[in-house]
């Protein structure tokens, strides 16, 4: 059996990643997948968090939102919203998205989205999480 | 007789004017190729999204087995009451006709659906003010795209209406820097809506654009979704042939290319493949999830090739202003010198005249 796959992240606005990879970690819906060549043919729906993948020798991490993913033996090909590596997340915009989220939640505003502030925090916080190097 | 000095101030201004023209036309050349460029990286995502929708519709039941009914509301077709038609036009001028036969394409849409109440989402400045002048605003306007974050509030709820053709919000200034999130934003605003049945069926007015010589004007309904992957066209006009050599033209001398813009893509398989998936939700929901996003993207398509469609009439337009200007020297020239010649000749006739008489 190959000891690699391809992989592919693609978002609306381009391709992200194009790569072979040897590992890769996908946050699903329903919690996070390991991803190894080989891999019985899936798909699923994704949460918001964080892809890690080995490519050659060194470990990368995007953080992605809305989307999913296919995974087929010698292929796996994610679809996200927004996608992003470290160097290009704006750890302020992310840290005031976050603040304001908190805000709408905290201020007992019946008119509130709860769903959709909740969503809002959890992006900011993968998006800090990824920007800031740990997990 | 015209006076040379005058028709020489009057080729100098052309020579200007024309300069302004050609970069004008050098300048949309590159945004449409940045464009164009856009609408190709939007198309592997909706080529795979579409291909796993369609491969999950095989695969969930869509319809209810005893009705007959879609499941999904998004799928759900209602005798049309209340229609939401998005305009797409650009936000400025100098392109033609391009956003005068937008507008002329819905306003035709318009009369076609004459017993319905329809509410109009304008997109980009000509259209808006077109539309603006003969229709009243709606009292609850959808948030501008150009101001689109992340923010919390809830879709307003629309009960009242201003007339039986009203603008329900107005977009000016988003094409230029359009981000998916917008089209997003914008897609879910609608998709709302539909939902709570403000709304019974969407549509979009835009230019499509395939290529610099494939254009045309559609109608396009996107909601509801009757057939995944084949937009449902209602209208369609083709550019005219006089309008594509011209185009092809202004496309030669600036370099731009005329294919088609399409990529041999091996994504066309993706999600179709003959193999049994595990699917990790129950395919019924993940095509709930996926399809909001399907419609997103419908939109999200629609402005793109909107704009790259916009530069390219620019860009004809431009390279036919050029193109005259060039004209209208040659024969101002032309003209100044015979101006010059008559007056020398003038001269001469003077001096022979003034010598024979002496």
């Amino acid at each position: 059996m190959a000891d690699s796959f391809q992989l592919e992240i693609v978002t609306p606005q381009k391709k992200v990643v194009d790569t072979e990879a040897t590992e890769a970690q996908i946050p699903g819906k329903n919690g996070y997948l390991g991803i190894l060549p080989g891999h019985a043919p899936l798909i699923t729906e994704l949460a918001v968090g964080q892809v890690k993948f080995h490519a050659g020798r060194e470990q990368q991490r995007l953080a992605v939102a809305w989307g999913f993913a296919e995974v087929l033996p010698g292929k796996v090909t994610i679809l996200a919203e927004t996608a992003e590596r470290p160097n290009e997340i704006e750890v302020e915009r992310a840290r005031k998205a976050k603040e304001r989220a908190e805000q709408r939640l905290t201020s007992g505003d019946a008119n509130v989205d709860v769903e959709r502030a909740l969503r809002a925090i959890q992006k900011a916080e993968t998006r800090l999480e990824v920007a800031g190097g740990e997990g | 007789m015209a006076n040379i000095l005058d028709i020489r101030r009057r080729i100098r201004s052309v020579i200007n004017t024309r300069q302004i023209t050609k970069a004008m036309k050098v300048v949309s050349a590159a945004k449409l190729r940045r464009a164009q460029d856009r609408t190709l990286a939007a198309r592997p995502y909706a080529q795979k999204l579409t291909n796993v929708l369609q491969s999950l519709v095989v695969r969930a039941e869509i319809c209810d087995p005893e009705t007959g009914q879609p499941k999904h509301p998004l799928l759900a077709q209602r005798p049309e009451k209340n229609i939401l038609l998005i305009v797409v036009t650009g936000d400025k001028g100098l392109a033609g006709a391009f956003s005068a036969n937008i507008i002329k394409a819905a306003t035709q849409f318009l009369e076609l659906k004459s017993a319905t109440n329809i509410d109009i989402e304008a997109i980009g400045r000509k259209g808006r003010d077109f539309l603006r002048r003969r229709f009243p605003p709606a009292p609850v306007q959808t948030r501008s795209l150009a101001q689109v974050e992340e923010s919390g509030e809830p879709e307003p709820e629309r009960h009242q209406r201003a007339g039986r053709i009203q603008i329900a919000g107005e977009h000016v200034g988003v094409l230029n820097k359009l981000e998916f999130g917008q089209a997003r934003a914008l897609s879910e605003s609608v998709i709302e809506r539909y939902r709570h049945e403000e709304i019974d069926s969407v549509y979009v007015v835009f230019n499509e654009f395939k290529s610099v010589i494939a254009q045309r004007l559609v109608v396009e309904q996107i909601l509801p979704v009757e057939q995944i992957g084949e937009p449902a066209i209602r209208l369609a006009e083709e550019i005219s042939e006089e309008e594509k050599k011209k185009a092809k033209e202004a496309a030669v001398s600036v370099g731009v290319g005329m294919r088609p813009s399409h990529r041999g893509d091996e994504s066309a398989q993706f999600g179709t493949a003959q193999v049994d998936y595990i699917y990790e939700q129950p395919p019924e929901e993940l095509f709930r999830a996926l399809l909001p996003k399907y419609v997103a993207i419908q939109i999200f398509r629609a402005l793109l090739e909107s704009t790259a469609a916009e530069h390219a009439a620019r860009m004809t337009a431009m390279d036919s202003a050029t193109n005259n200007a060039t004209d209208m020297i040659d024969s101002l020239t032309l003209a100044m010198n015979r101006a010059r010649q008559a007056k020398i000749t003038k001269e001469i006739i003077e001096i022979v005249s003034g010598a024979a008489a002496m």
